[in-house]
């Protein structure tokens, strides 16, 4: 049973990596980096139960509270350029970014 | 009988559930632009990891490892719409809008270098999908 799910959840993650390499947008990329955070968490506790060691899970939560963290830290340094401060000026934050560069 | 009745249902969770998984993220690679996109990683993100979480939880029992699926469960509904909702509120307003739209009527207080920049890109996305 768990071999089973687990089984099915790395062929998604496993499809999923294709959009996560092939996004033509940042933000293709930044979204399928999120649904894999999600499938990961999916993943490391049905191996937790796969292996009878459910103590895993504790390591999924942490991987979940990582993984959102992480896309909005990814999502504010593309928008503002830098991570640690707010910017001085309300220009700046209206200011589309700058150009992706191309794949 | 109550394990045999307990193990059938978390069975039909497992399967309906890695089916969604399946769908969505056969939908992240197959459809046409990020605003599609979005309903995909939705359905992984409420159906696909819902279900395969409950029927999880099924197997652990009344537990401690419950719990723990538990606050997973309402970590992840609460930050995996926030999250979604920071992603498609970036690309707005980085000018990104859906391939096919016809006229723009979602934005009155955008630059317009911005909006010139999203019909651009617009072309450029449907030209390469058609």
């Amino acid at each position: 049973m768990f071999a089973f799910i687990s089984l099915l959840i790395f062929l998604c993650m496993a499809i999923l990596m294709v959009r996560l390499f092939a996004g033509p947008t940042l933000y293709d990329r930044v979204l399928a980096l999120n649904t894999f955070g999600s499938c990961t968490v999916l993943l490391i506790g049905s191996v937790g139960f796969l292996f009878g060691r459910p103590d895993f899970l504790d390591i999924a939560l942490l991987y979940a509270l990582i993984n959102f963290v992480g896309t909005i830290a990814v999502l504010k340094f593309f928008r503002y350029r830098r991570l640690g401060d707010a910017p001085e000026d309300a220009e700046a934050v209206m200011a589309p970014p700058p150009e992706e560069p191309k794949t | 009988m109550l394990t045999l009745i307990v193990d059938i249902l978390s069975w039909a969770c497992f399967i309906v559930g890695g089916f969604f998984l399946f769908i969505g993220s056969l939908g992240m690679v197959r459809l046409v632009d990020f605003w599609a996109r979005l309903h995909a990683a939705s359905i992984i993100d409420s159906a696909g990891i819902g279900l395969i979480l409950f029927g999880l939880m099924l197997q652990g029992g009344f537990t401690l490892i419950t719990a723990k699926l538990v606050l997973i469960v309402l970590f992840l509904f609460i930050t995996g719409p926030t999250a979604s909702h920071a992603v498609a509120n970036a690309a707005f307003m980085s000018g990104s809008r859906p391939h096919d739209m016809v006229e723009d009527v979602t934005d009155t207080d955008q630059p317009k270098e911005a909006k010139k920049k999203a019909s651009k890109t617009r072309k450029s996305t449907g030209s390469k999908k058609s």
